[in-house]
């Protein structure tokens, strides 16, 4: 579905992200980890198409650079790590700007976009906030909105970007699984930068570590996430316990030494 | 099967176990048909009652005392199939329809584009307080127009056409200079740096126009300043031809964008993330609203607080959407000024204010207003 071959960015004239590659299959979920500064987000931003890279991105086989800007709208939905949320605006006109490349580019939404978007809002039970102003939600609520948002899109992937740094573990729970029984249902390809490293691993079935702009390791989860791979790239010191979700992340109380490979 | 958020919580047959109860959602009401925000049909009546009604107004008053229901009919007799007779004399007659109607329409044309230019200008820089002034256009038209004044034969301060199209040339290039300035060789232009390109051009070219303003005779500087503080007065419908193409134009570009103008107040990288060229929307807008101001001020003088004054009230009564903003800020806006020249005409009658000073005593206060809403909403 989504392919990354020898992606790489450079900002200001130094290289963010270099030589990344690898694929997200249909219905699958790739996730992308990696200490700060690694190049996450900025990986994700070339892959929505808003910063330019080198390499190939190909999305179903095709050059995704070469794709008209409303034709990538309809394949890729983004939702971004620290969105912009117009607090006046309420939530059906915001849900609806996703639809923005279905309809035509200067005229309103069609009853199909309508009706698109009202079964998103019950999916993620906001349909009872849908005349409520985006200032007037709680962080759950709003972070639900910028997912429908995406999601109304229709895209066959999702890009998110540290889609739960401002939520509680509730709600970033909530975001997260809602995320993944669409992805079970639907076949949505779900490519997600996340900070902490256990809930990646619950989530997704394979994990890229980026390490200074490039891919250091990539495999399932439990390959991934040893302590010594966790002391190598993330400079911590973590005790690993395998759960049947996944391995567990358990931080322990001696320092790192100072000489870790970052 | 639509599985609810509350549901996609619970254990279900996943190999993967839940990390553990989420958080309580609030309970959900049955769902109501979605209402996007549209532009409904009593916003544009009601928008259409107070224009019409302040037109009248601004016909049926004047220092030239006519009869109201002599004027009226004489409106009334142009009017196809209504076969009304008009009992005006030539000289009633004149001062209707050369002098009141075509006043009151270029008073319609400059208030509504000063409104939808406030408006756009706020919608693409993100910014309550950016008014149609925004990018150096009040300064350019008013250089021009003192150079037309100055230097030029002495019939152009008085004759129709060429202060108007000095002062037009004036706010073209003037914003053509803030834009050039605004522009960097390694970045896209950015909404900040033109403003900041605006304020450069503004302070220069005010700069200029008050050089060679202070170096002439007083009569030269009063025209000068008549015509910046704003006027109306039209002898003829020649001000009214000459700036309806642009402010037609304008207006249609306007409204056309009003939907992108509510897509750009998510940023430009998520605009741009859902389809819309966030860049180009942007520039189409500001030159719109750039060309329509300039038409304008090239007419009426400068006439300051439109912009801020009717967006912003709009706002407070039909909502933040553009969707509305727009179409409603032409129709209240002409409305608005066609009142304020009713009121700059009768406060001192038979003397005249100039209209830029009751814009400006209205919309000083509002102006304070909107500053200490927009720093409460941080």
């Amino acid at each position: 579905m989504l392919e990354l071959e020898d992606v790489s960015v450079s900002l200001g004239g130094r290289d963010v992200v270099s030589h990344v590659s690898a694929r997200v299959g249909r219905g699958a979920w790739l996730g992308v980890v990696g200490p700060n500064g690694a190049g996450k987000s900025t990986l994700i931003r070339a892959i929505v198409g808003l910063l330019r890279h080198e390499g190939h991105i190909r999305l179903g086989g095709r050059e995704y650079r070469a794709t008209e800007r409303r034709a990538r709208a309809r394949a890729v939905a983004y939702v971004p790590q620290r969105p912009v949320l117009p607090a006046s605006m309420n939530v059906t006109d915001y849900v609806l700007l996703g639809r923005s490349a279905h309809h035509s580019y200067l005229g309103a939404e069609t009853a199909e976009d309508l009706s698109v978007a009202g079964q998103v809002l019950e999916r993620l039970e906001l349909a009872s906030f849908a005349r409520k102003v985006l200032g007037e939600l709680s962080g759950g609520e709003q972070q639900r909105a910028v997912l429908a948002r995406a999601l109304v899109q229709e895209a066959p992937v999702l890009v998110m970007d540290e889609p739960t740094t401002s939520l509680d573990l509730g709600h970033a729970q909530l975001v997260l699984e809602l995320t993944d029984q669409l992805r079970q249902e639907s076949g949505l390809s779900v490519l997600c930068s996340l900070h902490d490293l256990t809930v990646a691993a619950q989530f997704a079935e394979n994990l890229v570590v980026l390490s200074q702009g490039s891919a250091v390791l990539e495999g399932k989860p439990a390959e991934v996430l040893t302590k010594s791979t966790i002391r190598r790239y993330f400079g911590a010191n973590v005790d690993v316990y395998h759960g049947p979700a996944g391995p567990v992340l358990s931080p322990a109380r001696s320092r790192p030494s100072l000489g870790v490979t970052r | 099967m639509t599985i609810t958020a509350r549901q996609a919580l619970e254990p279900a047959g996943d190999p993967r176990e839940p990390i553990g109860t989420g958080p309580e959602l609030r309970p959900a009401p049955p769902a109501a048909p979605l209402r996007p925000t549209r532009l409904r049909a009593w916003h544009l009546g009601t928008g259409a009652v107070f224009l019409l009604g302040s037109v009248l107004v601004s016909v049926l008053l004047g220092s030239y005392h006519l009869p109201p229901a002599q004027v009226l009919a004489s409106l009334a007799a142009r009017i196809p199939l209504l076969h009304v007779h008009s009992s005006l004399g030539p000289v009633g007659s004149a001062v209707i329809w050369q002098l009141r109607l075509p006043s009151a329409v270029l008073g319609c044309l400059v208030g509504a584009m000063l409104a939808v230019a406030g408006a756009s200008y706020q919608g693409v820089f993100s910014n309550p307080l950016a008014d149609p002034y925004l990018l150096g256009v009040a300064s350019g038209a008013g250089l021009g127009a003192t150079v037309a004044i100055v230097y030029g034969p002495a019939v152009w301060s008085t004759s129709l056409f060429p202060l108007p199209v000095a002062a037009f040339l004036g706010a073209v290039v003037a914003v053509g200079a803030t834009f050039a300035l605004g522009r960097s060789r390694t970045r896209p232009r950015s909404p900040a740096s033109l403003i900041l390109g605006g304020v450069a051009v503004a302070a220069f070219f005010t700069a200029v126009q008050t050089f060679i303003a202070q170096r002439q005779s007083p009569g030269d500087l009063t025209v000068v300043y008549n015509w910046i503080l704003g006027d109306l007065s039209s002898p003829g419908w020649g001000p009214v031809a000459m700036i309806t193409p642009y402010v037609g134009a304008a207006a249609a570009v306007l409204l056309a964008c009003r939907r992108l103008l509510d897509a750009l107040a998510v940023g430009d990288e998520e605009a741009s993330s859902f389809g819309i060229r966030a860049d180009r929307a942007r520039l189409v807008v500001v030159a719109a609203a750039t060309l329509g101001t300039a038409a304008a001020v090239s007419v009426s003088g400068l006439i300051g607080f439109v912009g801020i004054i009717v967006p912003h009230t709009i706002r407070l009564l039909a909502g933040p959407s553009y969707r509305r903003i727009i179409p409603l800020s032409l129709l209240f806006g002409a409305g608005f000024l066609v009142l304020a020249n009713v009121g700059a005409s009768a406060v001192l009658s038979p003397e005249q204010i100039p209209l830029g000073v009751v814009t400006a005593f209205l919309g000083a206060p509002f102006f304070l207003v909107v500053l200490r809403q927009s720093r409460r909403m941080g």
